[in-house]
């Protein structure tokens, strides 16, 4: 005989628990403070090494000296580098009653890093069972990219920059958390090894519903030789922003910022 | 997550949580019509897995804290990363005996601030006018704050 069960969303009673509504509340609190941001762009490559954080540091340092209200949410939790190159005056933030202060750059960047977190030195680690760590590990991370978009006090900006980490997975995290998906920055260096792994990351946001504002080509006139950038550009039919060679001027940051604003 | 009481066919309610200390958690839930009990238990990847996504089995007990999902389980926080902003306690600030002082320095650095928040709401909300180590053994157990 088999049981008549109801499945779960046949049921639909209050049981105390209420996690939907608690996992609601989560966002709304998300909305709530990206409400006050005008846009949020994503700055993303598939590859390490190519310098989304230097690049994100450059436009939202251009962009601040031009008048707008700049945030930097620095979302490589493994590798935090923003406070540094934003040259933060301080590494510690503010505990305010419900919110937490983003440290401002001399330039009056508003930033939020891991960096300015764990002790000097120390990997990001969590406090948890040793055992089968990555089934929680990457849950663990997204609420953290949750807490940095909600719970600090971004106030009202023109833009917040997210620099990613390597890869989509934390853009995907992103897109899941904020209201819209946000708008991209794709960085690359020259070659085609870049290219090759810029492009799966560059679908996958597609997929997700970015809005492609076109690549940055870094580390130009070196070593590195290729054409990811004009690549990139042509397969996803959006423009080459900038070509930033290894010693880039403020005149260099200035242009890409313009195209951006 | 949901239990349902297949004979009753009515969902089972959340009656109770214990947390042992020992990573795991156990959950009681209540069938409405004919007050059958049964008990998640969770093992402690399990239930770090539902930490890890800052809600509550049960519900809260407390309202959320700023970053409270990274405060209490970062494990390589600096113990002087969140600073205070500079404000002080208003109205009747309920005293810290001695003992729940040293209690309280025991907790790491980096979630200390949190924790010590949410003794101190506690104790006013109930007019309790010094925090002891029995005061904050029976708040770690009506607000069921793990590894607090």
């Amino acid at each position: 005989m088999s049981l008549n069960i109801r499945t779960y969303h046949e049921l639909t009673e209050a049981d105390r628990s209420g996690l939907g509504e608690q996992i609601a509340a989560q966002r709304r609190r998300v909305a709530l403070r990206m409400a006050s941001v005008r846009r949020v762009l994503a700055v993303l490559s598939g590859k390490g090494g190519v310098g989304k954080s230097f690049v994100t540091a450059g436009i939202a340092l251009a962009l601040a000296r031009a008048g707008r209200a700049i945030g930097v949410l620095d979302a490589d939790f493994n590798g935090p580098t923003a406070p540094q190159l934003l040259r933060l005056p301080v590494d510690r933030c503010t505990l305010l009653d419900d919110v937490i202060e983003p440290v401002l750059s001399p330039e009056g960047v508003r930033c939020f890093s891991m960096a300015l977190l764990l002790e000097e030195g120390q990997p990001l680690a969590f406090r948890g069972p040793e055992a089968e760590g990555h089934v929680w590990r990457g849950t663990l991370e997204a609420a953290a990219l949750r807490e940095f978009l909600g719970d600090v006090a971004w106030g009202a900006l023109d833009e917040l920059l997210v620099d990613l980490p390597p890869g989509v997975q934390r853009f995907a995290e992103l897109v899941e958390l904020l209201p819209s998906p946000p708008s991209v920055v794709v960085v690359t260096i020259p070659t085609r090894e870049s290219h090759d792994a810029v492009r799966r990351a560059v679908r996958g946001a597609v997929d997700r519903g970015a809005t492609l504002l076109g690549v940055v080509e870094n580390m130009v006139g070196g070593a590195f030789s290729g054409t990811a950038g004009d690549d990139l550009a042509a397969e996803f039919g959006i423009p080459v922003l900038a070509r930033i060679p290894w010693h880039p001027t403020p005149d260099t940051w200035a242009g890409l910022a313009g195209c951006l604003a | 997550m949901k239990f349902l009481c297949v004979e009753c066919d009515r969902q089972m309610q959340f009656e109770e949580r214990r947390l042992p200390g020992d990573g795991t958690l156990a959950a009681a839930f209540k069938c409405p019509a004919c007050g059958r009990v049964v008990a998640l238990l969770t093992n402690p990847m399990e239930t770090q897995l539902v930490a890890s996504l800052g809600v509550k089995i049960g519900g809260r007990t407390i309202d959320a804290q700023p970053m409270e999902t990274v405060r209490s389980m970062v494990a390589s926080g600096r113990d002087d990363a969140f600073g205070d902003g500079g404000k002080r306690e208003t109205g009747n600030v309920p005293a810290w005996s001695a003992e729940a002082q040293e209690r309280l320095a025991r907790v790491p650095g980096f979630v200390r601030g949190m924790v010590k928040r949410i003794y101190l709401d506690y104790a006013k909300e109930r007019g309790i006018t010094e925090i002891t180590p029995a005061v904050m053994d029976t708040a770690r157990s009506e607000l069921g704050l793990e590894g607090m």
